[in-house]
């Protein structure tokens, strides 16, 4: 179906000043990658964070800061005979928009809250075509309509934040297939959208594609995404290309190790290993993964309830008019039983109320209705001075591990904090002991004591937070999308660690994630949440192998089905 | 980038220090403020500067390197220049009268030692007074002798050196630009702590306070705070600007804590049980550390400029105390006569300070950006 090449890198190589006084200190983000793009078809270009998919795909477009990004000599993107690195700026803004546009991550902070997506999109077109503005408003219309937003003529007089995610991503999309490019470079485009958002917007791809017959370099960390859209897969490490080859070849046959690893950290959906594979079972040959045992999950019923919450309700009142207000019931409804040394999951879409149930379980939020009976007190209704014992025995790990700790704090201050408030340990000696053991605990070194949060990575940090619950000797861990900021390969490694730690200590999890297959494997019964209100709760086999509920369902169909190309290819 | 072996890491101020470092403007810059502030701490304790009001100088003596000026040329009419006019008794504007009224009784007649009779009165303290207009006359001769005809920067109306002068007018001017800055950016600091971090009613209450401080008209509003303290002096102004400036520290560090209270650090703080001021000031305050420190820096380079105004306009430092104010307001009359070295001289000092120390207060603000890795 391909011919010709579109474009080609050839021996990239794009280096950082980290220090501005400091040669020395240079950081090398890519190591002289070649690939190339054939015309009409979609390149993946896979890694994970720190990969350099996303400075490949900059300087590509010639988007990198010059103030501390430089492209190393003997680097070449080949495009049209020419090679971009040696354009003018004036003949690299002509190419761009025009011949090669690009979709971001965030279509919120893309497009530009103070114009009408209308007007946003015809300026590409009056910018690179010339357009008067009565043809550009035609052609708006027309590109709304094919990028399928309902109504066009109404939503280009929108503004972005009238918008749905989807939608903005939908504008986005428009406003880069406008000059009808030849390469549309898309950075992350659905990472940022619910999973049955994401499953449109790739469709939408997918066909504009083939419509426009034009090139797509499609950038993601998520091998699952790949395998709905890709022709051809480039995997990165570390500046580096592991592999690289067609779709099919590398789902079927991953010559290396490392996307063979990257395929495998994922929870499966249709088994439950006891522990999840990482890396460095993979990485390192006389390791074997323990992925053979299964874990069982789910509830009997005769297990000791610790949490029971009745009818959990958060509303939110904005003010409206002089003396109204306007009610915003953002859980309600909301019962279960948690019984104890068991992991409850909780799924759901953005603006499910998901993350306000846990909220308010801390009391982080406060409820408006209904009860949650923790050892037979209710810790809502409670006097704030009487529920401080409790907070330490329900604790939360939140989602942003770069955002949860104190940047101004060490490891040592942020572990010691919560001994110090519930005066836990007799004397600082005894802490600092207590610490270290939890740290060795978490696997991290003992020297991380001294250090601050920003010198260590996600999943480091991650498990940091973790420690921080577990310096109180809590019995029930919210963790809420613990694991969605983080690498596969690094989700994996907590996954784990939780996994461990449910064994090891009994805990009780309530588990928040948008990411069904990691709420599958963590949980033993699944609570499904849709605008508010629970809509199934069942245990997780139960939910997975036999949905009940239509959106359930729905939710259900929207999971790329990577796991079902790998199971295809290789059976 | 830290070996692992390393165990401990160096916090945002060492960091922060190490980026100053090497910024060549910022250290320039740091050493004059440096040389600023030993200067000042020279001079209040003593060490140098101490007799700045003696007169050592004769009035408006000119700088060494302009030469002396005789009398009529610096334009004098003090009482210096009368004693010059007329020597044999400089003290008594009516010895010429006397001297006429002598004569016309008869000269050789009188004899000085014996008790004068005037109109047929003796004057009883004629002895005494004699005794001290001798004394008078050897004292003034004295200090004649002593006062200089130039001087290196020159002199002031009354003689006054003007190096030692403007030296212990920076000591007025800093001590009052520092101490001010710090009263009105904890006072910023704290009001904007509590109405950002607590929000509602806190929130309005400080709202309507910076509203109301922030529609009086600055100048009135010093106006009025310097009529309910009632009395002129370093504090007062201290005072004065503390009070009236911690309008724009409140503003952003209430912006601050808005943004800050909803932080996931924050919500991790509270989910570990820690009391509302342990969130304040032990988790969001060191995060945000950087502005008030950055607009302390900014207040103190206005306020040494409010004083220099406030004097200006008579609201400064009482008269006998020297700032770099009340210079720039002596300065006003004589510049007509010419003399333009006082003026030069505070102005200089106070330009490169104030250069220097807002240099310095840049690259501080980018040393301590707060975007960590």
């Amino acid at each position: 179906m391909e011919n010709n090449t579109l474009l080609g890198v050839r021996d990239l190589r794009v280096s950082f000043r980290l220090d501005k006084h400091d040669k020395h200190a240079d950081f090398e983000a890519v190591k002289g990658i070649s690939f190339d793009i054939p015309e009409n078809s979609t390149v993946a270009l896979v890694g994970e964070s720190g990969s350099g998919k996303s400075v490949t795909s900059l300087s590509i477009l010639g988007l990198l800061p010059p103030e501390n990004a430089s492209v190393l000599p003997g680097s070449q993107i080949l495009y049209g005979g020419r090679n971009l690195l040696d354009l003018s700026s004036g003949e690299m803004r002509e190419l761009r928009g025009k011949e090669i546009s690009m979709i971001f991550q965030e279509p919120m902070s893309s497009l530009n809250p103070v114009f009408t997506v209308g007007y946003q999109i015809a300026e590409v077109l009056r910018l690179h075509l010339g357009l008067a503005p009565k043809q550009a408003q035609a052609r708006v219309l027309e590109l709304l309509n094919e990028v399928g937003i309902p109504d066009p003529a109404a939503k280009s007089a929108a503004y972005p934040f009238q918008l749905s995610g989807g939608q903005q991503q939908r504008v986005m999309i428009a406003m880069a297939i406008a000059c009808n490019p030849k390469l549309l470079i898309a950075d992350e485009p659905t990472t940022a959208l619910d999973v049955t958002i994401q499953k449109q917007i790739l469709e939408l791809m997918a066909a504009l594609q083939d419509k426009h017959r034009m090139s797509v370099l499609f950038i993601t960390h998520d091998l699952a995404v790949v395998g709905e859209i890709a022709d051809h897969v480039v995997v990165m490490r570390d500046g580096e290309i592991r592999e690289k080859g067609s779709t099919d070849e590398v789902f079927r046959n991953p010559r290396d190790v490392y996307t063979r690893a990257l395929l495998r950290c994922r929870p499966p959906l249709e088994k439950r290993p006891r522990r999840l594979a990482v890396i460095e079972d993979f990485m390192d040959p006389g390791k074997l993964p323990e992925e053979a045992q299964e874990r069982a999950r789910g509830v009997s019923g005769d297990e000791p309830i610790i949490l029971d919450v009745r009818n959990l309700g958060k509303s939110f009142f904005s003010r409206e008019g002089l003396f109204g207000s306007r009610e915003f019931k953002a859980v309600q409804g909301v019962s279960f039983k948690l019984p104890r040394g068991k992991t409850l999951g909780v799924v759901g879409e953005s603006g499910s109320g998901k993350t306000t149930v846990g909220l308010t379980l801390m009391r982080l939020h406060e409820a408006t209705a209904g009860e949650a009976l923790f050892e037979g007190h209710d810790i809502l209704a409670m006097p704030k001075a009487e529920f401080k014992p409790y907070k330490r025995r329900i604790q939360i790990i939140f989602q942003n591990p770069y955002a949860s700790l104190n940047p101004r704090f060490t490891v040592g201050q942020i572990l010691s904090e919560p001994l110090l408030i519930h005066g836990i340990g007799g004397s600082d000696a005894e802490r600092t002991r207590m610490v270290h053991e939890l740290l060795a605990r978490v696997g991290l070194p003992a020297a991380s004591y001294h250090k601050y949060p920003h010198e260590f990575s996600g999943g480091q940090r991650q498990r940091i937070a973790i420690a921080r619950c577990l310096t109180m000797k809590p019995d029930i861990l919210i963790c809420d999308e613990s694991v969605s900021a983080l690498d596969v390969s690094v989700q994996a490694q907590v996954l784990n660690l939780l996994q461990d730690l449910q064994d090891e200590f009994g805990l009780s999890y309530i588990f928040i994630s948008h990411d069904l297959a990691v709420v599958k494997y963590m949980s033993d019964q699944v609570m499904v949440m849709h605008e508010g209100e629970v809509v199934e709760f069942a245990d997780s086999d139960d939910i997975y192998l036999r949905p009940q509920h239509p959106y359930t369902q729905k939710l259900l169909s929207a999971i790329p089905k990577a796991d079902d190309r790998i199971r295809r290819v290789t059976a | 980038m830290n070996s692992p072996m390393e165990t401990t890491s160096p916090g945002l101020w060492a960091l922060a220090w190490r980026r100053l470092r090497t910024d060549r403007i910022a250290m320039v810059a740091l050493a004059v403020v440096a040389l600023f502030l030993l200067t000042l701490l020279l001079s209040a304790t003593g060490i140098v500067a101490r007799n700045w009001d003696a007169e050592i100088g004769v009035n408006y003596a000119p700088p060494t390197f302009m030469g002396a000026q005789s009398a009529e040329e610096r334009g004098v009419q003090g009482m210096h220049a009368a004693e010059e006019a007329v020597p044999d008794n400089p003290r008594d504007p009516l010895a010429d009268v006397i001297r006429k009224l002598r004569a016309e009784r008869g000269a050789g007649a009188a004899t000085d030692a014996a008790p004068v009779e005037y109109y047929g009165v003796v004057d009883p303290l004629a002895r005494e007074i004699a005794e001290i207009r001798a004394e008078l006359a050897k004292g003034s001769a004295a200090t004649a002798v002593e006062r200089r005809a130039t001087l290196p920067l020159g002199a002031d109306k009354w003689g006054h050196d003007i190096i030692q002068k403007t030296i212990k007018g920076s000591e007025t001017s800093i001590v009052v630009g520092l101490t001010a800055a710090l009263l009105a950016t904890l006072l910023g600091t704290l009001f904007g702590a509590l109405a950002g971090y607590y929000g509602k009613w806190v929130d309005d209450f400080f709202n309507w306070f910076y509203s109301v401080f922030t529609s009086v008209p600055y100048l009135l509003l010093i106006l009025a705070v310097a009529a309910v303290l009632q009395q002129k002096g370093v504090l007062t102004i201290v005072l004065i600007l503390g009070l009236t400036g911690w309008t724009g520290v409140f503003r952003l560090i209430r912006a601050e804590y808005i943004k800050h209270k909803g932080r996931e650090y924050v919500m991790a703080a509270d989910a570990i049980g820690a009391s509302d001021l342990r969130k304040m000031f032990i988790h969001i305050f060191p995060n945000i550390s950087h502005v008030p420190l950055v607009q302390m820096s900014i207040l103190t380079v206005a306020f040494i400029k409010s004083e220099v105004i406030l004097s200006f306009l008579g609201f400064g430092v009482p008269v006998g105390m020297a700032s770099w104010g009340s210079m720039l307001n002596e300065a006003q009359n004589e510049l007509i006569l010419g003399k333009w070295w006082q003026l030069a001289a505070a102005s200089a000092a106070m330009a490169v300070l104030v250069t220097a120390f807002s240099l310095f207060t840049d690259a501080l603000r980018d040393a301590l950006d707060p975007k960590l890795k």
